[in-house]
């Protein structure tokens, strides 16, 4: 065939995109497709297609949402934590001559994939999933504002994370590390399609965060119960709300100097070139005033976890409330004023990076002030050592090692010793794994049970919570001392073989929090098959605080028959200690939104359009984009949105509960 | 809607709304669109931005005075904000609930719009064959990106002025589509504030540069 057509049609996709001379990759693929089939035949063989496209790919309940944007998360974590295994795997072995098992071309893509990865679709998954399904039913409210632009949000999503995992088959990802710094990054250095890989696959999804954050914003202003005033709102809502301003205001940061970063690959432009007045540093200042926010994106709704979960199983109000809000509110100020620390090395002179170090150590004020607020809560509290309390004195240990890490970061001189070193990928981890990941897994243990209606099994928590707590300082403290010892990131080989140790050491780390996962997968299994005796009838298994646990779990679609009013900070105590009956009659029709698959096809014709523009296959792309634009518009036409639940269902509903809670009290 | 927040006759609080009416809706969407604009607004900021850092960097290529005509980009300006004007008025006759004359108001601010896009289209024709295109140095691909998002925003702008105008002749002035030309009406007006600042820091200044 001609060669012009074949261009036209394929692009520069061909076969040698196929990765079939790397073993690695090959068992990889075998492996994932085996499981993808096994999944596949599973759900075509119990006939649930029909059921997860009405009831979950289409919902707009933003707790069904918040769920699959959980189990997104969880997906993608065990592709992350893969390449962080085989990182370790490499480090530990590529001594004395021996080249390791990694080829360069593949070990830069797996330290690259490694980040964008945990960040953007483990963590950010995770904390908007948490966020989403939370915060609704915190504030007393049936959804979020808009309910359609969530399924959309989350399909972006999706379709972020699915270019960036195709490009494990089909071709390759970038090798520039997360954050694709140029002239590396441009078209001269890395001519192939890796970097466009990174810039749709999170282009694709940011738009996704972006609208999500304006989802919640929109929310929690507008759709609080009545009564539940800003200073009377849950501190995870708080937290949520500065995150989500935070999202706002930073995202299309990310979103405009990728498309810089593109123009400059596709077009030639020179933005971050070295010739023709570009300058690459621009990008380097660009990204990173997107990027420190972002860490505090994910930390603060971790800090929010933690408010709740102190306060509930101290049996205590929390202490510090409003020092409490106001140490996230200056937090998510200053997060806009330090970015420079990420760069002192570029030589900005003293000045500036005198500004950068202090603003930096002041942020260590208010976070501190909520260390403070925390440790008061439990002192003289009740406390029990459930599993979320667990993690989050875990957390309190943890963190404060990475805090003060951060602080030694900060010191500009220092910097200059410690700028990429393996100190810094030290701190990082020991903050974002004992700050949001700790978190996170608090935040599971606590409201799996409000999801599901069950507890998660405690036997294999606690497994999973001393592996990874153990199997955490195992992998990270040896990286410090190295990094004091000047060793920096992303090498592949070493010379010297006395470093060779501690390398090991943090692989044996590595192994344990492989371990850690693994318990908590089984906590995950044991707890479905043991869902029985692990029951909660009574909506609050925790004798918590705050409005989500007033009603059922799992909650019906609507939330609560009827909106409650709030007089406290910790509203369901509130009820509790008065005397609170829940209303037997009176139920009325609910107003809800319908259900809808315009947002699943529109996130799928963006990620083609992703894919078309990757592989330079313009007429895919071309046509998707119109498809986009088509689909987009005829949704506008659809003005029936909404549907009533019928007085009738709202009562069956609430009669069943009515039941469950009587036998529960009997029993 | 009834809330009880006090007591009732000094007996246990009421702790849930007893006469609720449905949320109306579209409630949060005026605030909603505000923030997109705002994040939006971020888009530009970082254009600017880069135009600031980078909008000296010529590489000995032509500078603003050897490509800027003044003239057309006053008469490009003025197209813009007579759209703006016109899409004024198509609100206030909205207000009045005169379904024609807001129609023929959007369209004329459809065309001036259109002016605005043309002008802006031969600007740019002009000055790649005159060999400064957005390949030639920092500053005209920062020049190029700025002003081209912002005839982007135009572009769509118009796709959703006209889809409005099907809906609003196919379904009336309904409260839905009284919400979607508020929206487009900031939308529109976002996009001409943003466009005094491109006219007055690209242009402006890069005149006296």
């Amino acid at each position: 065939m001609n060669p012009d057509l074949i261009k036209m049609i394929f692009g520069r996709l061909n076969l040698d995109a196929l990765p079939l001379h790397e073993p690695i990759l090959v068992g990889t693929f075998a492996v994932v497709a085996t499981g993808g089939l096994a999944l596949f035949a599973i759900v075509t063989y119990f006939r649930l297609w029909g059921y997860l496209w009405r009831e979950w790919f289409t919902t707009v309940d933003h707790k069904r949402i918040g769920i699959m944007y959980m189990i997104l998360g969880i997906v993608m974590l065990l592709r992350g934590f893969a390449d962080a295994l085989m990182m370790r795997l490499q480090q530990a072995i590529a001594f004395n001559g021996s080249d390791g098992y990694l080829p360069a071309h593949h070990y830069d893509q797996v330290f690259t994939a490694h980040g964008v990865i945990m960040i953007f679709f483990v963590a950010m998954p995770l904390v908007t999933g948490l966020m989403n399904y939370v915060v609704p039913l915190q504030i007393g409210a049936r959804d979020v504002s808009f309910p359609f632009l969530n399924n959309f949000s989350f399909w972006m999503t999706v379709g972020g994370a699915v270019l960036v995992m195709m490009s494990l088959f089909v071709g390759e990802f970038a090798r520039t590390g997360w954050l694709a710094y140029p002239p590396l990054s441009n078209i001269g250095y890395s001519p192939d399609v890796g970097v466009d890989y990174y810039i749709w696959g999170l282009q694709v999804a940011g738009v996704g965060t972006t609208l999500s954050g304006i989802n919640l914003v929109c929310t929690i202003v507008k759709l609080r119960a009545p009564g539940m005033t800003m200073m009377k709102m849950p501190v995870f809502t708080w937290t949520s709300l500065c995150t989500n301003v935070l999202i706002v205001a930073s995202f299309p940061v990310l979103t405009a100097v990728l498309a810089l970063l593109s123009l400059d690959r596709y077009v030639g432009t020179n933005f971050f070139t070295n010739d023709f007045g570009g300058n690459p540093m621009m990008y380097v200042n660009l990204i990173w005033i997107w990027g420190h926010p972002e860490v505090y994106i994910l930390v603060l709704p971790a800090f929010g976890i933690f408010s709740e979960v102190t306060a509930t199983f101290s049996g205590k109000r929390l202490f510090g409330y409003t020092s409490m809000v106001y140490a996230t509110v200056v937090i998510t100020i200053l997060s806009y004023l330090v970015w420079l620390h990420h760069f002192f090395t570029m030589g900005s002179g003293a000045s500036v990076n005198s500004f950068f170090g202090i603003t930096t150590m002041i942020i260590s004020i208010p976070t501190g002030a909520k260390m403070f607020n925390w440790l008061f809560t439990m002192y003289r509290g009740r406390i029990r050592f459930e599993l979320p309390m667990m993690w989050t004195v875990a957390f309190m240990l943890t963190f404060v090692i990475g805090g003060m890490t951060g602080v030694l970061l900060a010191v500009p001189p220092a910097d200059f010793v410690l700028h990429n070193s393996l100190f810094l990928i030290a701190h990082f981890h020991n903050v974002i794994i004992g700050g949001v990941l700790f978190g996170l897994f608090a935040g599971i243990n606590y409201w799996f049970p409000k999801a599901f209606g069950f507890r998660l099994d405690p036997f294999w928590g606690k497994l999973s919570f001393w592996f990874w707590v153990s199997g955490f300082y195992f992998a990270f403290m040896p990286l410090y001392v190295l990094g004091l010892m000047g060793v920096t990131r992303r090498l592949r080989v070493f010379d010297d073989p006395s470093l060779q140790i501690w390398f090991v050491i943090a692989a044996f780390g590595a192994f344990l929090i492989l371990l850690g996962i693994g318990a908590m997968l089984v906590q995950f299994a044991v707890s479905i098959l043991r869902r029985e005796q692990l029951k909660d009838t009574t909506g609050d298994p925790w004798d918590a605080r705050t409005l989500e646990w007033a009603t059922s779990s799992p909650p019906p679609d609507y939330n609560f028959a009827f909106t409650p009013v709030v007089y406290d900070n910790d509203a369901w105590w509130d009820m509790k200690r008065r005397g609170y009956r829940r209303p037997l009659t009176g139920f009325k029709p609910i107003h809800m939104p319908s259900n809808t698959g315009t947002g699943i096809i529109l996130a799928g014709f963006a990620t083609v359009m992703g894919f078309g523009l990757i592989w330079y296959i313009w007429w895919l792309a071309a046509v998707s984009f119109i498809a986009l634009l088509a689909v987009a518009i005829g949704h506008t036409f659809n003005y029936h949105r909404d549907f009533h639940i019928p007085g009738d269902e709202v009562v069956r509903t609430e009669d069943a509960r009515t039941r469950v809670l009587a036998a529960g009290a009997q029993t | 809607m009834t809330v009880a927040t006090v007591s009732t006759q000094g007996s246990e609080p009421v702790f849930h709304v007893l006469d609720e009416h449905a949320h109306p809706e579209g409630a949060s969407t005026m605030l909603g669109f505000w923030i997109y604009l705002m994040s939006d607004c971020l888009i530009f900021a970082m254009l600017f931005a880069t135009y600031g850092v980078l909008g000296g960097n010529y590489a000995a290529g032509p500078a603003p005075k050897d490509l800027f005509d003044l003239k057309l980009v006053a008469l490009n300006t003025t197209m813009l904000l007579l759209s703006s004007i016109t899409y004024g008025f198509a609100m206030l006759t909205m207000e009045k609930s005169r379904i024609g004359a807001t129609q023929a108001w959007l369209a004329i601010t459809g065309l001036f719009g259109l002016a605005f896009l043309g002008i802006e289209l031969t600007e740019f024709a002009h000055m790649i064959h005159e060999g400064a295109t957005p390949q030639r140095s920092a500053f005209l691909s920062s020049f190029f990106t700025l002003v081209g998002t912002h005839g982007l925003h135009v572009t769509f702008g118009l796709v959703w002025l006209v889809t409005l105008m099907v809906q609003t002749a196919r379904f009336g002035l309904t409260e839905a589509n009284r919400r979607r030309l508020m929206c487009l009406s900031m939308f529109w007006h976002f996009l001409d504030v943003v466009w005094i600042g491109v006219f007055t820091f690209v242009y402006l200044l890069g005149m006296l540069r």
